[in-house]
């Protein structure tokens, strides 16, 4: 068993708490509407695998129930890092050591009503 | 005012009420606390809890009029009045847990929706949903390091902190109000089996159960 930090309650807890759910940063089609079928069903179906840096959505579905995300080294299983929705990961791809804070993205602002 | 219906859930009606553990206590038993008991547990059924959910600042201003305790901000706060009676816990961090004396809770309800006017907030009461177990003395820490997942020594769990944890193979909202007294609100469905595992749990350390 190993731990996970929460961003919303602000600690590590137990990884039985959580559940992941899936790859993170999916957009969704603006337009469902006017999107052709292969872009409808690589929106909701298709998946990136990478072998190294990935974005995950968790679930701290035991404990505050809210969705956060993680970046995960999928071949060491190593956490880097994990921040709240409406953020930006600090580890990617391009930046596997980090982001330099100079041009750290700013945190999206979080939406009304969740704000804590 | 807001244009939500709510309704007094407690009845006037005569009919008998009977607490989520009254079932357990004719089928497991309940052994009397004796002078060797190192750890008691008390039920505290019917009282009144409400859930609230929205922004910090606005719940804040409504609770501190209303209750008159600050809601807790910071992540796993636990706050109570002057005489330990009524209290308000951070589940999360748009949600909040009451408990207050039973009977209370109605008014209480109304008094925070007329507080809060049109801002955007729900209070759900969940009194009948859940109920809220005791656990005091020297062993209810050895007894809890048994039961959850949940770091509970003193210099990870102080006292006015509260955690929703795993318990056993369920879950359960865990939280110290006082040096050595320990409180688990655990759903109705699964009080039954969240004493059953107490008294199993707490064997060795003559458990007594206070009722």
């Amino acid at each position: 068993m190993f731990y996970i930090h929460c961003p919303y309650c602000g600690e590590l807890r137990e990884e039985e708490e959580f559940h992941p759910k899936g790859q993170a940063h999916i957009a969704r089609p603006a337009d469902p509407a006017s999107c052709s079928d292969e872009e409808w069903g690589d929106y909701l179906f298709f998946r990136d695998n990478p072998r190294g840096i990935h974005h995950e959505l968790w679930v701290h579905a035991v404990g505050c129930r809210k969705f956060f995300n993680i970046t995960r080294h999928t071949v060491t299983y190593e956490i880097l890092e994990t921040y709240k929705m409406g953020e930006q990961p600090r580890f990617t791809a391009e930046y596997p050591e980090g982001r330099p804070s100079r041009d750290r993205v700013e945190p999206a602002p979080l939406r009304e009503g969740v704000r804590a | 005012m807001s244009n939500v219906a709510t309704f007094d859930t407690r009845t006037e009606a005569k009919i008998p009420v009977e607490s989520p553990l009254t079932y357990s206590y004719r089928r497991s038993g309940a052994p009397a606390p004796t002078g060797k008991s190192r750890v008691v547990l008390r039920e505290r059924p019917f009282l009144g809890h409400l859930i609230l959910r929205g922004g910090a600042i606005v719940l804040d201003e409504a609770v501190r009029e209303v209750l008159g305790v600050s809601l807790p901000g910071e992540p796993q706060g636990l706050v109570q009045d002057a005489d330990g009676e009524r209290s308000v816990q951070w589940l999360s961090p748009d949600e909040w847990l009451v408990i207050v004396p039973g009977g209370e809770e109605f008014e209480l309800e109304n008094r925070l929706r007329a507080a809060l006017g049109d801002a955007h907030f729900a209070i759900s009461n969940a009194s009948g949903g859940q109920t809220l177990v005791e656990l005091e003395g020297e062993a209810a820490r050895e007894l809890l390091m048994k039961s959850v997942i949940y770091d509970v020594h003193p210099s990870h769990f102080p006292v006015g902190k509260g955690v929703t944890t795993v318990f056993a193979k369920t879950t359960v909202i865990l939280r110290r109000p006082a040096e050595d007294r320990w409180e688990l609100v655990v759903r109705r469905s699964f009080a039954d089996y969240t004493y059953r595992w107490l008294l199993d749990a707490g064997e060795e350390y003559g458990i007594g159960v206070e009722r």
